[in-house]
């Protein structure tokens, strides 16, 4: 089975994030990670591969040249081919999936395709269930626990409340993965060194079919959120404490 | 003026509150705006959509939440009845069936807003887990939102009751089958719409301690939520977890116990009306985040604090 993992390149968690002219964000001194879901849809994938010897790990990233460094790191944790969407553009959701649909269903053998369930830099949590439906394939999105028979998939899906549907759909399908559906493995030394000389493989975004102008999804601005002001700490002993506290979430905050 | 379509959900029957929220946005801008709910009697809700045009109700034999299902039927509500601008909640199910619905009408979405201009089909949103808000706009013929639970004020509803219209669910093939819910551990109040939320962090120290924080949560009917330390150290389920990599709350009151403030937790529920934090260290960076501090143990704390809410709310 030919198994897939799209990733993306954010900015680390820990980042600090400038906006530059309005639309973007100041890109000095960010760094980048394979957005962490999408860790969970590599590992995931390569689990998969492990189960089923002959199968292979392709990893898909669009994005600008330092996104290669993301495939690497995919490369380095086991995938054995990556494949890079040069786009420097920003395009949506619905373009973003149509230009990763079409490197996948170049791959007449394509099974199970494994994506996060948001990046965390856009958190807007599409891309897997578009790409789902652009190749006219079954998805479940916000998994927790996965298990493939070859033709069939099951899994279960967090929906609140500690809740869980369980879903089977047929082989291929996208499956959108959520914390908590497996441990990431770190590259070894020798992945990392075998990573090196694989080559990855480099799509332009307009052999797609795709580009920025058809966005329906357009980015008027960025904006920095008001800040919390500073709260109190209240002081005394704890039962006091705990009394003025209920005061002032009654009183003053209103919130009880 | 634009015709709004809003998806209303039901859990186990119930209208949830956040449709209320969508009502309430819905209302405001003079818009022609109608309701599409999945229902075999639509009498238990016609109170609560006042004051809107009218109510499509869905009927059919089976209307358990199967995707593809509501996706192909909410596709061709959005056709007949010839609706621009439809809107959903970012619920579990919200973020499951709009993208896939998007793809069917061929329409741009915008998931996870703080605010919609439905006329302008512009929408505020959060972006880089909080850091920063971005605005958007869809071009096209149609425009999908879905909209952040617990942020628009609600408005009670007042006018006249809607027109009753009727539309037939699509039974048809699915590509998927959800084949069972499985329920959670006794009625949890699901986190990402809870209106008050008692978390606790690594210093729980075990999986049982957690039961001072539920005792709270109880007297309070909030929702229990952990930090990724407590997750990951087994105290606490990973549905449980508030932050970047667990979900995004939005509650009108966060207490925080034994949680140092770390900025994956702390983007996961920095929206939140009114943030308590209890924690012993005094320097702990939750404390600069948090609108009231107590500087103490939280075994001491938290059950005291249980008491007091108990004695002011009797
Ligand atoms: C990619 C990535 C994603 C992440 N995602 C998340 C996420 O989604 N959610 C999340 O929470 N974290 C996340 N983290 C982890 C995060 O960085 C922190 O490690 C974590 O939040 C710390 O949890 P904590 O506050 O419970 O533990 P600690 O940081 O260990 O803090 C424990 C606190 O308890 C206090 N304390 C100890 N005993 C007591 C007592 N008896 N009474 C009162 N106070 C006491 C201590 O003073 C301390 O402040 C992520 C990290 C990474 C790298
Ligand atoms: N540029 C991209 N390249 C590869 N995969 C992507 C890209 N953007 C999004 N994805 C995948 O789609 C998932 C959901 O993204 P989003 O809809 O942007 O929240 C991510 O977790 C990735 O797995």
């Amino acid at each position: 089975m030919n198994i897939y993992a799209c990733i993306k390149q954010v900015p680390d968690t820990e980042a600090s994030i400038l906006i530059k002219d309005g639309r973007t964000i100041n890109e000095a001194n960010v760094k980048w990670i394979i957005s962490p879901y999408d860790e969970y849809a590599v590992e995931e994938a390569l689990k998969l591969k492990e189960k089923n010897p002959g199968s292979r790990v392709t990893a898909v990233c669009l994005g600008p040249d330092r996104v290669q460094n993301a495939l690497r790191t995919a490369l380095a944790m086991g995938a054995d081919a990556a494949v890079h969407v040069e786009c420097a553009a920003m395009l949506d959701a619905q373009n973003t999936a149509r230009a990763l649909a079409h490197v996948i269903r170049a791959d007449k053998d394509f099974g199970v395709i494994f994506l996060g369930r948001q990046a965390i830099d856009d958190d807007a949590s599409q891309v897997h269930l578009l790409l789902a439906e652009e190749l006219s394939i079954p998805a479940a999105t916000n998994v927790l626990v996965f298990a493939c028979t070859g033709a069939t998939a099951r899994v279960e899906r967090e929906i609140g409340e500690g809740a869980r549907e369980v879903i089977e759909m047929a082989v291929p399908c996208v499956v959108a993965a959520a914390k908590g559906l497996n441990t990431p493995r770190y590259a070894s030394m020798m992945g990392i060194m075998k990573a090196k000389k694989i080559e990855i493989k480099k799509v332009a975004l307009a052999e797609t079919g795709v580009d920025e102008a058809q966005n329906k999804v357009r980015l008027l601005k960025l904006s920095a959120p008001a800040e919390k002001p500073q709260g109190r700490v209240i002081p005394g002993e704890p039962a006091d404490a705990v009394r003025e506290l209920v005061r002032l979430l009654r009183e003053e905050a209103k919130v009880l | 003026m634009a015709n709004i379509g809003l998806y209303m959900e039901l859990k186990d029957g119930v209208f949830k509150k956040s449709n209320r929220e969508l009502l309430s946005l819905a209302r405001k801008g003079g818009h022609d705006v109608q309701a599409v709910i999945f229902c075999s009697d639509v009498q238990p809700y016609l109170e609560e959509l006042k004051g809107i045009q009218a109510v499509i109700q869905v009927t059919g034999a089976d209307l358990s939440y199967q995707p593809d299902r509501f996706a192909r039927t909410l596709a061709s509500v959005i056709e007949t009845f010839q609706l621009d601008v439809f809107c959903g909640i970012y619920s579990a199910q919200g973020k499951d069936l709009f993208p896939r619905l998007a793809a069917k009408v061929k329409a741009g979405l915008v998931s996870d807003c703080l605010a919609v201009d439905l006329g302008a089909r512009t929408a505020v949103k959060p972006v880089y887990s909080g850091k920063l808000l971005a605005e958007y706009q869809i071009e096209g013929e149609r425009a999908l939102f879905t909209v952040r639970p617990n942020v628009i004020p609600i408005d009670p509803p007042a006018g006249s009751a809607p027109e009753i219209k009727t539309a037939a669910m699509d039974n048809g093939e699915t590509q998927s089958r959800i084949t069972e819910v499985i329920k959670g551990a006794s009625q949890k109040v699901d986190l990402t719409e809870a209106e008050i939320i008692v978390s606790g962090g690594r210093a729980m120290k075990a999986k049982e301690n957690f039961a001072v924080l539920e005792d709270l949560a109880k007297v309070l009917n909030a929702g229990v939520g952990a930090s990724r330390a407590a997750v990951d150290s087994g105290f606490a389920s990973s549905d449980m977890q508030v932050g970047q990599t667990g979900k995004v709350v939005n509650p009108k009151l966060y207490i925080a116990c034994g949680i140092s403030g770390a900025i994956q937790h702390f983007v996961g529920m920095k929206t939140s009306k009114v943030i308590v934090a209890v924690n012993k260290d005094p320097e702990a960076p939750i404390f600069k985040k948090a609108d009231y501090g107590i500087v103490g143990d939280l075994f001491t704390v938290v059950p005291l604090l249980k008491e007091e809410v108990k004695r002011t709310l009797a």
